[in-house]
């Protein structure tokens, strides 16, 4: 706090390490909350369908204990999204200072569909004893339809800042008008938002089965866990290949909009046609080190003839470069990696089932469907790296730096440093109280009475 | 009035739910933490639980909605409040963090401890997020931020106004809470519950009124202004709150311990029916006040709302969005408060 009193011009360059480091932490901690409460209402309101048409006990239980465990991760997902309007003007107001007339469009409208989802999903939650079965999925119907327009919101203001539009400067730099409309549907908007509501259901649905998958490892074979797999997994099956088609359609979008992330991500240097595809590897200076190169397979993707001319770093103002071109290169590829491994479990579960009408009965498929939620999330992470690191320098691109946009305050370091602990603490607990609420479940365990600070209530 | 004016009345409304029901939540963790041990505080702390557990998150959204609307339709006041008093809005997203996370955790974590820790947590958090907020509403008011933001980190809230006000926050939703937690008790037909709150009640009201008539004196020293323009175009707002407060007071001690309910067990007439209207009376009529004495200022004296204001297209959203929020957001939340009411929200599943 006092030393960058001394070192006032090491202060704003060590503020913005420091600000951009809390935010992508903050953010990635959060994103992968939001994607449960965009997609795991779906998936709980499937079970509850088929439990109520069917009368299927054991998918009614399902959707109770999803339900209960959405509990959790909604509640600490509230607060880490709290904390990311807060940052917004701790960390960035100059950002809202000159742009918040304009980006603060999109969030206004997340707002209504936050404000909905978080009263349907209090209904939802806490109307399962009291409230008759279809009045209760009828009330949960809303927390899907919010959760699709929350992430359209939000993923819009996110797409703007990549392609900004819809608003006019005065001399001063100043935003004097504006065009809603132009801002909602800026031209990322059309490939940001599938994509990330798409991912959000890949998550879900992969990170959901993986639980299960993992129970039936250990011997848990039952209704129960077979249909706790099939449900999510099926779910996020369907995701992929249309993720894979919306994520081929973005990859365009950003070489023809941004080109200097594409450049950045693919670990392009020369401008030209005929550029080669690296698949892997190490992004240098001089090239790819360690990668599977495929000739000609870029430019083929960029414009469909091997032909395109694809633009190289060499054509991108040095202080206009994305910064950590082999982080870029390398979560791009671990994406598209994963992506493609998800699709190969898709065709491998499509098979068994036109031969067999079943899941694969190997120990092989249930280790996969294991590895795939955590695949799922890391690629989610790899996706957000690259839409954010790949937007560097730029805090809106072409019109705002975010070194001109962070604060001047004192102390992000420290705030950093706490940021870390108090979420790496409330990850952990947490994670350890679905677990316990797992353990129960199987055990048959009733849940923890009586009130937070007193020993158990005696129940005669 | 301007398109401004109304957008800055919108953000008047925001704040005005968030006090009301934000606040009582906060209050809610307020009596939870003085509760007293397990034995004695485990029926109250039971009943707060039940009360805030299907609401608390859906009220938690009006603080979003107030910070959209303030950086959207006045981007520089936003960027002026975060760059000068950062760090009682970092303890305050501090406390918000820790209480929601608390709260959510204390009822499904296994073993005693780890409950206790997360419930004190909840508690403790109750209390100083409310404190830190009102610390940042009372510098504004006192005029210390300055229109050009980066005012001094400490000097700008570490005053009597501003720590007063922070004080009464935390009063006034102890007074909210422990009002609405009273009729919460009458319905669950736990007696001594409603007695308890009403004493308590009653005891945040005192401790709020000092702190307000206290507020008042520094109001006067600290926000020459708002001072001013409060026991002016203000007055009528004061004095109605003024009034909900004496009527409530009267409610409360016509409940008061030494005094028994019918021998029927029923309502005196009128009475509990109007304690709630009453008590967020008094609260709404101190936010008017509030938004009129600073008028037409943002951050008294130095920024106007005019200027402060975003162009034209992005105040009409913000209308667009509101007159959404009125049609959609409040019957939802109407339904869900009549479902809690009428106990068919079970927070123990």
């Amino acid at each position: 706090m006092f030393l960058s009193d001394a070192l006032p011009l090491a202060a704003s360059a060590s503020n913005l390490l420091a600000a951009r480091e809390q935010m992508a932490f903050t953010l990635g901690f959060h994103i992968v909350l939001s994607c449960i409460g965009v997609a795991l209402p779906a998936t709980i309101l499937v079970a509850n369908y088929i439990g109520l048409k069917k009368g299927d006990e054991a998918a009614l239980e399902l959707a109770r204990r999803w339900s209960k465990a959405m509990a959790v991760t909604f509640a600490v997902g509230a607060v880490t999204g709290t904390v990311l309007s807060f940052e917004f003007g701790l960390l960035w107001p100059q950002f809202e200072h000159r742009f918040g007339s304009v980006f603060g469009i999109a969030f206004a409208i997340e707002g209504i569909f936050f404000f909905l989802e978080a009263i349907f999903l209090a209904i939802y939650i806490y109307g399962w004893k009291r409230l008759s079965g279809w009045a209760h999925f009828w009330a949960g119907v809303p927390m899907v339809i919010t959760g699709i327009g929350g992430a359209f919101a939000v993923v819009a203001a996110n797409s703007w800042m990549n392609q900004p539009q819809g608003f006019t400067l005065n001399a001063a730099g100043k935003v004097v008008d504006v065009e809603p409309l132009k801002v909602l549907f800026n031209p990322a908007t059309g490939y940001e938002v599938p994509h990330m509501i798409l991912a959000a259901y890949m998550v879900v649905g992969f990170l959901v089965a993986s639980i299960y998958a993992v129970g039936m490892l250990k011997g848990r074979r039952d209704r129960l866990h077979r249909l706790g797999l099939l449900i999510p997994l099926t779910i996020g099956l369907i995701a992929t290949p249309i993720q894979l088609f919306v994520g081929d359609t973005a990859a365009r979008g950003v070489a023809d909009h941004q080109p200097a992330k594409f450049a950045g991500m693919e670990c392009i240097q020369e401008t030209g046609g005929h550029q080669t595809e690296y698949v892997g590897g190490i992004c240098t200076g001089d090239g790819v080190k360690g990668a599977i190169p495929i000739p000609d397979l870029d430019s083929l993707l960029v414009g469909f003839s091997a032909d395109t001319k694809v633009i190289g770093l060499e054509d991108i103002p040095v202080d206009e470069r994305p910064p950590a071109n082999a982080l870029l290169h390398l979560a791009f590829d671990a994406m598209v990696g994963i992506g493609s491994a998800l699709l190969l479990l898709g065709l491998w579960v499509a098979f068994a089932w036109w031969k067999r009408r079943d899941i694969p009965q190997t120990r092989w498929f249930l280790r996969a469907v294991a590895a795939s939620g955590a695949g799922a999330i890391l690629a989610l992470w790899c996706g957000w790296i690259v839409t954010e690191v790949g937007r560097q320098p730029w805090i809106v691109q072409g019109y705002m730096r975010t070194s001109e946009a962070v604060t001047e305050a004192d102390g992000i370091w420290f705030s950093f440093g706490l940021v870390l602990l108090l979420y790496a603490t409330i990850g952990t607990i947490a994670v350890k109280v679905l677990r316990g609420m797992s353990r129960r479940w199987r055990e048959g365990e009733a849940e923890p009475e009586g009130t937070p600070y007193a020993p158990p209530v005696e129940t005669s | 009035m301007s398109k401004a004016d109304a957008a800055a009345a919108i953000l008047w409304v925001g704040a005005t739910f968030y006090a009301l029901f934000g606040g009582a939540d906060f209050g809610g963790g307020f009596w939870d933490l003085i509760a007293g041990d397990a034995e004695t505080g485990e029926r109250p702390r039971a009943l707060i639980q039940r009360s805030l557990t299907p609401v608390w998150e859906a009220n938690h959204v009006w603080l979003i909605f107030i910070l959209v609307v303030l950086w959207t339709a006045f981007p520089p006041a936003f960027s002026a409040i975060f760059t000068t008093l950062y760090a009682p809005i970092a303890l305050a997203a501090l406390g918000i963090v820790l209480r929601g996370a608390g709260f959510a955790f204390r009822k499904s974590i296994e073993g005693l401890s780890g409950r206790r820790a997360a419930g004190a947590t909840f508690a403790l958090s109750s209390v100083l997020t409310p404190f830190f907020m009102g610390a940042v509403v009372g510098a504004i008011a006192a005029g210390n931020v300055p229109a050009a933001g980066n005012g001094d980190a400490f000097s700008t809230w570490l005053q009597p106004l501003p720590l007063l006000t922070g004080a009464m926050f935390v009063a006034t939703g102890a007074y909210l809470s422990a009002v609405f937690l009273v009729g919460d008790a009458r319905r669950a037909g736990e007696e001594d519950l409603e007695r308890y709150f009403v004493r308590r009640a009653l005891a945040a009201a005192a401790v709020a009124g000092v702190a307000a008539a206290f507020g008042l004196v520094e109001l006067h020293a600290e926000a020459r202004y708002v001072f001013d323009r409060l026991v002016d175009q203000g007055l009528p707002l004061v004095i109605f709150s003024a009034l909900c407060g004496v009527g409530l007071l009267t409610l409360l001690l016509r409940r008061s311990p030494g005094r028994h309910p019918t021998p029927d067990g029923g309502d005196r007439p009128g009475g509990s029916r109007l304690m709630r209207p009453l008590a967020a009376g008094a609260v709404v009529a101190v936010i008017w006040g509030w938004g009129v004495a600073q008028f037409p200022y943002l951050l008294p004296t130095s920024l106007r709302i005019d200027q402060a204001a975003a162009p034209d297209p992005t105040l009409v959203t913000v209308f667009i969005v509101f007159a959404a929020a009125a049609v959609l957001v409040l019957p939802s939340l109407g339904l869900l408060y009549t479902l809690s009411q009428r106990d068919l929200l079970e927070a123990e599943h």
